[in-house]
């Protein structure tokens, strides 16, 4: 730990000469760079960290063959900042702070890992409504992710108005995850015994009103984006993750789906009010860009159906159950895991019985998904490269932890 | 003011062309869209939404360094991001200013006993503005971009009253 000790530029925050963002790690140029009069010298490009389309600070190395990519690196750790041993010294019901942080924009389903993980190690009966209401807050932030999604992958494709548009639902259900939890995007809502604070009175109503026109407004986004044959040109066959190859890498969520392999958490090992609701797991076939675009728009729908179920049949009772004030669970190791927005998100939680975890290891689908852009990049167009990550959806904050 | 007086048609106004000049950078100020973490999806991406709407006060995002008066580093530093952040500021032409957005690049935050977390990026890059919360609201940073105006403004003033005195 740091222990208050200040650095300055003079002692060398920078780490001057560690790191050099010029050179390319050993290793890339996995493909030669023939000079035989026919071909060109390959050369090698540098994406990010700051780039406006890696969707935070993914750095991505590209080698080129003229206008081909033949090779590329992903770098990441450009937002490392010890989420996992942070958590040693948090006690359980803050660690959900932490958690928040990592896969910022759906921070609920981090949290419900994490409280499913913990009540493994707890014996406490969560009561029914806190089931209910955590699925509901995990839906409402499955669209709010999926919007955002939306709009910059639009950005990325060359479009900007659907961006806007995606970010005006957006904002409805933000004043609904605000009056749910207290907070636009940082919650802490979710905490091991239930959840922090019942439904405010009135808030059923505002959930249907933007209920009332989401599915309308979901039809213009996919006219508006997914109905423009640019953007269809641009995604369709593009950046194609086949089964084996998504297998192979351990993707989930969507990236999985969209190659057709039927696989959701939700499904596979149900928790929280999930086995109650009725709703169905969208499939891609092919597994390129546009199949994981329309399993993505398919999921928000699925989503606003499962909103509309929780808020018809929430029940009666309390939203939290018993827990003491400090908790302190058995010692034991448990995982659990749920789906995010990204995929399987899961905790393993290891307890020495004290008020602090004995070590959280996190589990975010992100970083599996950016692993295999190594595998799907080459072969295709730079001008790919932008629409491909953006397809994956990953999460900086996720991978980097 | 009597607007019409200046702009009418043999109207003429004399001001002195650096007072001109900071008018115009304080109503029109580019930022660089450079999220780090989770603030950029608050203070870059909400900012620029159909709500808060900040083009209505001039505030525009870049992509390149080049073309942008302001940097917010919206996120945690870390030190493997330090040396970009600090390139990035070297690339941007003078003058400039810099957002430090949220507890993270203001001090750290919730990741400050981090080893690998810079205290706060004005360790690396001089900081106009500091915007407490964790994310700040958009409202927060529409704020901050005032105050960054009414900074501009005074230093107008500073420069015209060393130059005068
Ligand atoms: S201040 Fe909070 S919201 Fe902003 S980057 Fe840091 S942890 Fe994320």
């Amino acid at each position: 730990m740091n222990g208050g000790s200040e650095e300055t530029l003079a002692t060398g925050v920078l780490g001057e000469g560690r790191h050099d963002p010029g050179t390319p790690p050993a290793g890339l140029r996995r493909a030669p760079a023939g000079v035989d009069g026919l071909t060109t010298e390959h050369l090698i490009i540098n994406m990010g960290p700051q780039h406006p389309s890696t969707h935070g600070v993914l750095r991505v190395l590209v080698e080129v063959d003229g206008e081909e990519v033949v090779a590329a690196e992903v770098s990441v750790g450009y937002l490392h900042r010890g989420i996992e041993k942070l958590a040693e010294y948090r006690r359980y019901d803050a660690v959900g702070t932490l958690l928040d942080r990592g896969d910022y924009i759906s921070g609920m389903m981090a949290e419900l890992a994490f409280a499913l993980a913990t009540e493994q190690l707890m014996d406490v009966e969560v009561p029914r409504k806190a089931h209910w209401l955590r699925s509901l807050a995990s839906e409402i932030n499955r669209i709010t992710s999926h919007l955002i999604w939306y709009g910059t992958f639009g950005l990325d494709a060359g479009g900007m108005g659907q961006f806007l548009y995606g970010m005006r639902d957006r904002e409805a259900l933000l004043d609904i995850l605000e009056a749910l939890s207290g907070s636009r995007m940082m919650f802490n809502y979710i905490r091991p015994g239930g959840v922090l604070a019942d439904m405010p009175t009135g808030l059923d109503a505002k959930i249907r009103a933007f209920l009332g026109t989401f599915d309308q407004y979901l039809d213009e986004h996919d006219q508006l984006l997914g109905g423009n044959e640019i953007f269809q040109a641009r995604v369709k066959g593009v950046g194609v993750i086949d089964r084996s190859t998504a297998l192979a890498f351990g993707l989930t969520g969507s990236n999985l789906r969209g190659a057709g392999v039927d696989f959701d958490v939700r499904k596979a090992r149900p928790y929280a009010a999930y086995p109650e609701l009725d709703f169905e797991v969208p499939l891609g076939t092919n597994g390129d860009a546009w199949d994981r675009y329309n399993v993505r728009m398919a999921e928000m729908r699925q989503s606003a159906r499962m909103i509309g179920q929780l808020i018809d049949g929430m029940p009666e009772g309390p939203h939290m159950a018993k827990v003491p004030r400090i908790i302190r669970p058995r010692a034991g190791e448990v995982y659990a895991s749920v789906e995010s927005t990204r995929g399987e998100t899961g905790i393993h939680l290891v307890s020495d019985g004290t008020e602090h975890p004995y070590r959280m290891h996190y589990r975010g689908p992100s970083l599996f998904a950016a692993q295999a852009l190594e595998e799907i990049l080459p072969g295709h167009l730079i001008a790919d490269v932008v629409v491909i990550i953006g397809s994956t959806d990953v999460m900086l904050g996720e991978i980097d932890r | 003011m009597a607007i019409e007086r200046l702009t009418g048609e043999h109207s003429m106004l004399f001001v002195r062309s650096e007072q001109l000049f900071d008018l115009a950078r304080r109503h029109s100020l580019w930022y660089l869209s450079f999220g780090i973490a989770c603030c950029a999806i608050e203070g870059l991406m909400s900012t620029s939404g159909p709500r808060f709407d900040f083009d209505r006060m001039g505030v525009f995002p870049r992509s390149s360094p080049r073309q942008v008066d302001v940097m917010i580093v919206a996120g945690t530093v870390n030190k493997k991001m330090a040396e970009t952040v600090k390139r990035l500021y070297d690339q941007m032409p003078e003058p400039k200013w810099v957002i430090a957005m949220g507890s993270c690049a203001s001090t750290g935050g919730p990741f400050r006993e981090y080893p690998n977390v810079v205290l706060g990026v004005d360790k690396i890059v001089p900081v106009d503005v500091y915007v407490p919360g964790c994310p700040p609201r958009p409202e927060s940073v529409q704020y901050a971009f005032i105050q960054l105006q009414k900074k501009i403004a005074k230093r107008t003033e500073e420069r015209l009253a060393a130059r005068n005195g």
